[in-house]
């Protein structure tokens, strides 16, 4: 048996991590953070998670840059904000939790065989070409995406149920004035250059 | 009176097609026709924001010009898109020196927005702007004995707290009772459906609602009414395969609350897409015929 050093030092971590972090997500609170756990304890999804949201702020506060980019706790997070509200030291965790998405995407360490950062940035680029979503060809894109021919078909009922009542819709939405829509995000992505 | 004007979004004109067919006849009902905004795009939603929120909160900003252009505050039934404009809407107008550049692109394409606007839930403004006293004069069929759970999900409630209280919000409830019908006191009703998670991780879409469904069948209640698109089809699509997973019959109608209010104003049921059900309602218009008896 190999025998592995489990100890994270001081000098692996990343210290301007909490920085660039709390200049991204608009929250100096991070800081405040006294560990209690209500934000783990609100959380309707924290089963599922790799870290709950309490260990997540505690390793930005202390730099574990590259664990919690590879996480997949900001991706399960469903935007629900009940921990936003609850916690004490006003934390804004789920901006929190978008930074990190974020930046996951940024550094390419997101977790690119899970479904949510697929949808994420399918339904953006569907939107940056039509302005609009059409709820079928989002999911297609997705699971093209995820090289996933096999999931779709769990969905068989599904669609069948929303075909019978009318509410599976095979247009492909999209604006009227694409122009301006299209040079207005040009605009924007110019500028962060 | 504040003005608005209404800002669909993307699900209601799919999958959310009955809360559209039930809320636009609900708000000329009241004396209050909602005209759509013209060439309105998608509000990015909760996706925008995990890629890129510069761009979430610009695209955004072009709905709202198109809104102040006809100076009128927005109306958005999705919950979704109600907090990702709100969102948007508190950044643009809030002086950062991002937001400012944002505000300057959208101008130099023809989109001005000089932030002048409220983003706005149609449920606020049955509530707030039309009031409940006036409801109450206006209905013209009784909900009586039917038992409704009052389901409004994350984010009209949070984290802008000004609607309603966060955890245990009661608008929803209050403007059921002024109908005839029986609010439940139903405790889930701000815990998560799992918003767009539970499409695409079925694990999580059947643990999460499996809670929601059984805690309103628990309260006795006959429908869950709710307020947003995702939270309508979080909780209805995946019911047959709960019952299978969990053994337990928890199935049960999943109705938007501008579909009872129409019932009540005494709008045709034909004319609020009640035909758009997946779940029986059966049970439902059993006892409405009956005056809240369960006797068929």
């Amino acid at each position: 048996m190999e025998i592995q050093e489990k100890v994270i030092f001081e000098g692996d971590l990343d210290s301007t991590f909490l920085d660039e972090i709390k200049d991204k997500s608009f929250s100096d609170e991070i800081n405040r953070c006294i560990q209690c756990g209500t934000c783990s304890s609100s959380c309707p999804m924290v089963t599922y998670m790799d870290y709950t949201p309490r260990k997540i702020i505690a390793m930005v506060k202390h730099g574990f840059k590259d664990e919690v980019l590879k996480s997949f706790t900001p991706w399960l997070c469903a935007s629900c904000y009940n921990c936003q509200v609850k916690c004490p030291s006003q934390i804004k965790i789920t901006d929190v939790m978008y930074t990190l998405k974020r930046e996951a995407i940024k550094a390419n360490t997101y977790p690119s065989k899970f479904p949510i950062p697929a949808l994420a940035q399918e339904m953006t680029k569907l939107i940056a070409k039509k302005g609009r979503s059409s709820e079928l060809w989002l999911v297609l894109n997705m699971y093209i995406r995820l090289k996933d021919p096999i999931s779709p078909l769990k969905y068989t009922s599904t669609g069948i149920n929303l075909m019978k009542t009318g509410r599976l819709s095979l247009k492909k939405e999209k604006i009227k004035n694409l122009k301006q829509f299209h040079s207005l995000l040009k605009a924007v992505t110019e500028e962060k250059k | 009176m504040r003005e608005f004007i209404y800002y669909p979004g993307c699900s209601v004109k799919a999958g959310g097609k009955h809360y559209e067919e039930s809320l636009l006849p609900v708000f000329k009902e009241i004396g209050m026709p909602l005209d759509e905004m013209e060439d309105w795009n998608c509000c990015g939603a909760t996706a925008y924001f995990a890629v890129d929120e510069f761009m979430a909160a610009a695209i955004c900003g072009r709905n709202l010009s198109i809104a102040e252009k006809e100076g009128k505050n927005v109306i958005a039934p999705c919950a979704g898109c109600y907090l990702t404009m709100k969102k948007s809407n508190t950044f643009l107008k809030s002086g950062h020196e991002k937001a400012k550049k944002i505000l300057t692109d959208l101008k130099n394409n023809d989109c001005e927005y000089k932030g002048s606007l409220s983003v706005i839930h149609p449920l606020e403004v049955l509530t707030d702007d039309i009031g409940l006293d006036k409801i109450r004069e206006m209905v013209k069929n009784k909900l009586t004995g039917l038992k409704v759970a009052c389901y409004y999900g994350c984010q009209v409630v949070r984290p802008y707290t000004e609607f309603d209280d966060p955890d245990y919000p009661t608008k929803m409830d209050d403007l059921m009772e002024a109908i005839g019908a029986t609010p439940v006191d139903y405790t889930a009703k701000t815990r998560c459906c799992g918003g767009s998670l539970a499409g695409t991780l079925e694990e999580v879409g059947t643990g999460l609602n499996y809670v929601l469904l059984k805690e309103a069948k628990k309260k006795g209640a006959d429908v869950i009414v709710t307020l947003c698109p995702l939270c309508q089809f979080n909780l209805e699509i995946p019911q047959n395969k709960i019952v299978a997973k969990y053994k337990e019959d928890v199935r049960i109608p999943i109705l938007y609350f501008t579909q009872l209010l129409g019932l009540a104003l005494g709008i045709p049921k034909e004319d609020l897409g009640f035909s758009r059900s997946i779940i029986s309602l059966d049970k439902m218009w059993a006892k409405l015929r009956n005056g809240g008896s369960n006797e068929q």
